[in-house]
């Protein structure tokens, strides 16, 4: 390891995190492990039933259950406010239907809220709510959004006809079927993108208290964003003053999507809380996680790529079907529009594009922004489309990638598709695919590619190699692009920051965004401390409390590097600036001679001419002696707005051994050569590239959720629902080539959706070369042993090769 | 369900510390823990005893503890990961996690220290596929694993070397930013 030749410049360092302590001594401080005076528990009754109109409900009996406090129904409730959709699909008509904090009368899906149970203890609520009786009239149901939308299908909402929530365009229509009208070769496939259960480990929870002397409100949540929560539980549902209601985030044990959304137990504890004057605490159990919290991807997929025999591509065509579940979820719409849509030429120069989306209500759990949230599933649509049309011309897969790469000098590059209704351009800030690609091709040993094949053969495995050059919308987004006239997201996407720097030189940093993992107590620091020339330990991090830190939008779309710590960046400028301001004050120097450099204000050319920062701040502290017109204390805030997206790359190959015998896929390397730009952090930056490259393989081999034609949840707990575990995946072998982002001043440009973007594409592609021998050239994820087996049997019985479809593993 | 208000007394040597508690006797250990001795550092993440986020020591032996119930530990000694080391005073495992980046949220990462701490008494010099099986129970979403069987490697070589009195039990250095 190189250590900076400066020890207090920082960036790019790999430092030991500042918030490990904590969580390695077991004092970390997470939702359930907060305990108010008084508390009492609330436990939720969800509908058994996917589609039900609820006839009458008796809660007499748990009434008067031991330590019952209070039982709520959705009559009790029918004067708050559904859930607000912020997200409405950009450009086109959307029929919104969101959820209640207890459902009224028709339950949609198998976790929609019923009725809540307060009691003393966890247990009592739980004993209470098994004793309410429901009189429930079964409706019929659907599940698969292809289903939903057939004549005749059962209608979940009035609003909504044919169950179609909204359909959206990007591209060009008319050139896209010219292009595949005259092409030499066209390949269609469908493609299933199933549907996954975010898992993080901690599930989600809530914590309501009221004062009643001073009418406020505060609720402790597992929430990504603390700051939009409070906005959209007063403003929008409860209709109470914003300003009334501090919204906490505590320790957040992992989200990856899931934690952004607003969910009706945020509002009904504070609900609760007032109504009974003591505080309440919800927690999910898990089985109830991957009921009612937001799912993941579930994309119906057909897809046409055309192009000529010498590997060119010249017009892809994508026509999907998005399952929404039973309502919107908090910013449900945008994920498969403009977060899938607005992808699609990949790291390609596809001169034509089409796609079209159609939003589907289904009986089924919500579907929201999982991990890479659109990004994946464009992705994995773009890779499989390359090596289904390399397969078809007889090229290999990675030369047609080098024949349709954007070329370095092309940068920025406009792919069309990211301009969307207003017609404002979004451009690819800078790239350089090739050597991505190359060197990841040369960790793999791929040129000898036939060696490692026959080695593997004669072992009676069928060795894959899978390769996957994806690019990533990261760093999100220009609010003016993004927001309501845009892409119909309701607010803006900037992000704040604050610097105090206080009377002893010690920093303490406020941040709109929330740390759940990602390293911001250190990373942010690292920003600050560089830039301040103030060491990290000296610096201190505070987030996720709406009190006490700026409004910001929060943690999501690898945007805390690229947007948060852009903030960060900003305010540390404005606290230079002031302290070589006041310092040319204390030097009787010319401010325009000031420089600032290792936390020092000097005259330019005379180094020895200077104060420290802690001088500085001393004297802006005590206030004796400043310019005229200048305020005390160095404290600064800066939003950030950012001017485009940043745009990371990369190419991941894996290796997979499928056995001929048994189907058994072996995962047995994993390249990625990543490029996020400039890393502030390059032990957190391959700690998230780690994770996200897990995630990816578990969609591709073992992850799904399954619910049956009645709308149950089959892999419903963990042991039916395959996680990946450590002892199925090898570690993981990573390089890099870095390309800065010219669109901010750290030519960072975010990474922590990036593994997950490559991966499944790139595992797949593996096992299907591995499977080439069978005429097999598409199986649908996850591919565990038994549809990979069932693959090879129907294609040595002359079965058609492709349309195979997956089964998630823990449903045997 | 149980009958409301019967309990039962349990006696326990917790850290270190004896402890005598009433419970319930469908209490869970990981709920006699939380609940009642205010040790947080023990976490649930599931339903099903899926995940391990819950593992402890009892008598030496890596359980889930919420796969016992808390009247089994009567006359047992139950060691946390509050009980492993502090700050300070951490862990050669806490020491390895930390320097490796082997956690991200952290919710998972009692557990897996518990449970890499019961393979590590068993086998000081495990192999990568060893230690990838000893933790197959325990679920992290967050590091896809890699860092943190780094960390166990790490932690068991630096175990070792402090057993053969070579050096202080701390894993590879890395520049601290605490
Ligand atoms: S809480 Fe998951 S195994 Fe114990
Ligand atoms: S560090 Fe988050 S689950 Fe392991």
């Amino acid at each position: 390891m190189t250590l900076a030749a400066n020890p207090l410049d920082t960036l790019g360092q790999p430092l030991k995190r500042k918030e490990d302590p904590r969580f390695i001594t077991g004092t970390g401080r997470y939702l359930d492990d907060i305990t108010l005076p008084g508390m009492t528990h609330l436990v939720v009754l969800r509908s058994p039933y996917a589609h039900a109109r609820i006839r009458s409900i008796n809660t007499s009996v748990a009434k008067t259950m031991p330590g019952v406090v209070a039982v709520y129904t959705g009559a009790d409730t029918a004067e708050v406010n559904p859930l607000p959709c912020a997200w409405a699909a950009g450009g086109v008509e959307n029929h919104l239907d969101t959820p209640r904090i207890l459902t009224p009368d028709v339950a949609r899906w198998t976790g929609d809220a019923v009725a809540a149970v307060v009691a003393e203890t966890r247990a009592q609520a739980v004993d209470a709510a098994a004793a309410i009786d429901v009189d429930y009239e079964p409706l019929p149901v659907v599940v698969n959004a292809e289903e939903a939308l057939k004549p005749g299908a059962p209608q979940l909402h009035e609003n909504a006809p044919s169950n179609i929530e909204a359909q959206w365009s990007c591209g060009d229509a008319a050139g896209t079927a010219q292009a595949i009208g005259s092409a030499e070769v066209v390949v269609r496939q469908r493609i299933v993108n199933q549907r996954l259960i975010p898992n993080p480990m901690e599930t989600r929870g809530s914590i309501g208290s009221f004062d009643a002397g001073t009418g406020e409100y505060t609720v402790w949540m597992t929430s990504q964003a603390p700051h939009v929560m409070r906005l959209l539980i007063t403003a929008f549902v409860l209709g109470i003053p914003e300003h009334k209601m501090r919204c906490i985030s505590p320790d957040v044990g992992g989200g990856f999507g899931s934690k952004i959304f607003l969910y009706h137990d945020m509002p009904l504890v504070a609900w609760i809380s007032k109504q009974l004057g003591r505080p309440v605490k919800f927690v999910e159990t898990r089985s109830e996680n991957y009921q009612a919290t937001t799912h993941g991807r579930d994309h119906i997929t057909d897809i046409e790529v055309a192009g000529s025999r010498d590997g060119v591509i010249t017009g892809l065509r994508v026509k999907t079907i998005a399952n929404m579940g039973a309502y919107l979820s908090t910013i449900a719409p945008g994920i498969p529009t403009t977060l899938y849509g607005r992808l699609l030429s990949g790291a390609y120069r596809f001169p034509n594009i089409f796609c079209e989306v159609t939003n589907v209500y289904t009986n089924t759990a919500m579907v929201d922004a999982y991990r890479g949230a659109g990004r994946p599933e464009a992705t994995y649509v773009v890779e499989r489309a390359i090596d289904l049309f390399a397969d078809e011309i007889g090229m290999d897969p990675a030369e047609v990638r080098r024949r349709n790469f954007i070329p370095p000098d092309a940068f920025p590059y406009d792919p069309k598709v990211l301009t969307g209704p207003t017609g404002l351009t979004l451009k690819y800030d800078s790239g350089n695919y090739a050597p991505a690609l190359d060197r990841a091709l040369e960790m793999a040993g791929y040129a000898d590619q036939a060696t490692a094949k026959a080695e593997a053969a004669s072992r009676g495995k069928l060795l894959g190699f899978g390769l996957s050059s994806y690019i990533e919308i990261c760093g999100v987004a220009p609010s003016k692009w993004i927001g309501l006239p845009g892409e119909g997201w309701g607010a803006g996407l900037w992000e704040s920051a604050n610097i105090r720097v206080h009377l002893t030189g010690k920093v303490v940093v406020t941040t709109g965004s929330q740390n759940h993992g990602q390293g911001h107590e250190t990373t942010m620091a690292q920003i600050v401390g560089a830039r301040l020339g103030i060491p990290v330990e000296d610096v201190l991090v505070e987030h996720s409390d709406t009190s006490g830190t700026p409004f910001g939008y929060g943690t999501y779309g690898s945007r805390s590097g690229a947007v948060g710590g852009i903030a960060a960046y900003n305010a540390a400028e404005k606290v230079r600036d002031k302290a070589k301001r006041l310092a040319a004050h204390m030097l009787e120097a010319n401010p325009e001679d000031m420089e600032y450099d290792d936390g020092t204000a000097f005259v330019r050319g005379s180094p020895d001419r200077a104060k420290t920062i802690a001088e500085i701040a001393l004297a802006a502290s005590v206030g004796y002696d400043l310019p005229a017109g200048m305020e005390p204390f160095l404290d600064e805030t800066a939003y950030y707005d950012p001017p485009n997206c940043t745009y990371p790359f990369g190419t991941h190959v894996a290796m997979v051994e499928v056995d001929r015998e048994t189907g058994h896929v072996d995962l047995v390397r994993y390249i990625g050569v990543d490029d996020v730009g400039k890393k502030i952090n390059p032990l957190v930056v391959d700690g998230q590239l780690h994770g996200g490259i897990a995630q990816g393989v578990g969609q591709a081999l073992w992850e799904g959720a399954v619910y049956d034609d009645s709308g149950q949840l089959l892999s419903g707990t963990m042991m039916d629902y395959a996680l990946p575990r450590a002892s199925r995946l090898p570690s993981f072998e990573l390089d890099e080539t870095v390309t800065p982002s010219p669109v901010n001043p750290l030519g960072i440009k975010g990474a922590g959706e990036a593994g997950t973007i490559g991966s499944a594409a790139a595992v797949v592609n593996a096992v299907v070369d591995a499977l080439s021998d069978f005429g097999i050239r598409h199986i649908d994820m996850p591919l565990t042993d038994q549809t990979v087996w069932r693959a090879m049997r129907v294609a040595e019985a002359g079965g058609a090769g492709g349309d195979v479809r997956g089964a998630a593993e823990g449903r045997a | 369900m149980s009958e409301e208000g019967a309990t039962v007394e349990v006696a326990v040597v917790v850290n270190g510390t004896p402890r005598t508690v009433a419970v319930e006797p469908r209490k869970l250990l990981v709920q006699l823990l939380r609940d009642d001795l205010g040790l947080t550092g023990t976490h649930i993440g599931c339903d099903t005893s899926q995940c391990g986020a819950c593992t402890v020591h009892v008598d030496g032996q890596a359980v889930k503890s919420c796969a016992v119930l808390a009247v089994q530990v009567d006359g047992s000694a139950v060691t946390t990961i509050e009980g492993i080391g502090s700050e300070g005073a951490l862990h050669p495992l806490q020491d390895a996690f930390w320097t490796n980046h082997g956690l991200q949220c952290g919710f998972c990462t009692p557990g897996m220290i518990m449970c890499a701490a019961d393979l590590l008494a068993r086998d000081p010099d495990p192999d990568e596929p060893t230690v990838r099986h000893a933790i197959e129970g325990n679920v992290c979403r967050c590091t896809g694993y890699h860092n943190i069987v780094r960390s166990v490697m790490a932690a068991a070589a630096a175990m070792r070397d402090a057993e053969a009195g070579t050096s202080q039990p701390t894993a590879t250095a890395q520049p601290s930013a605490s």
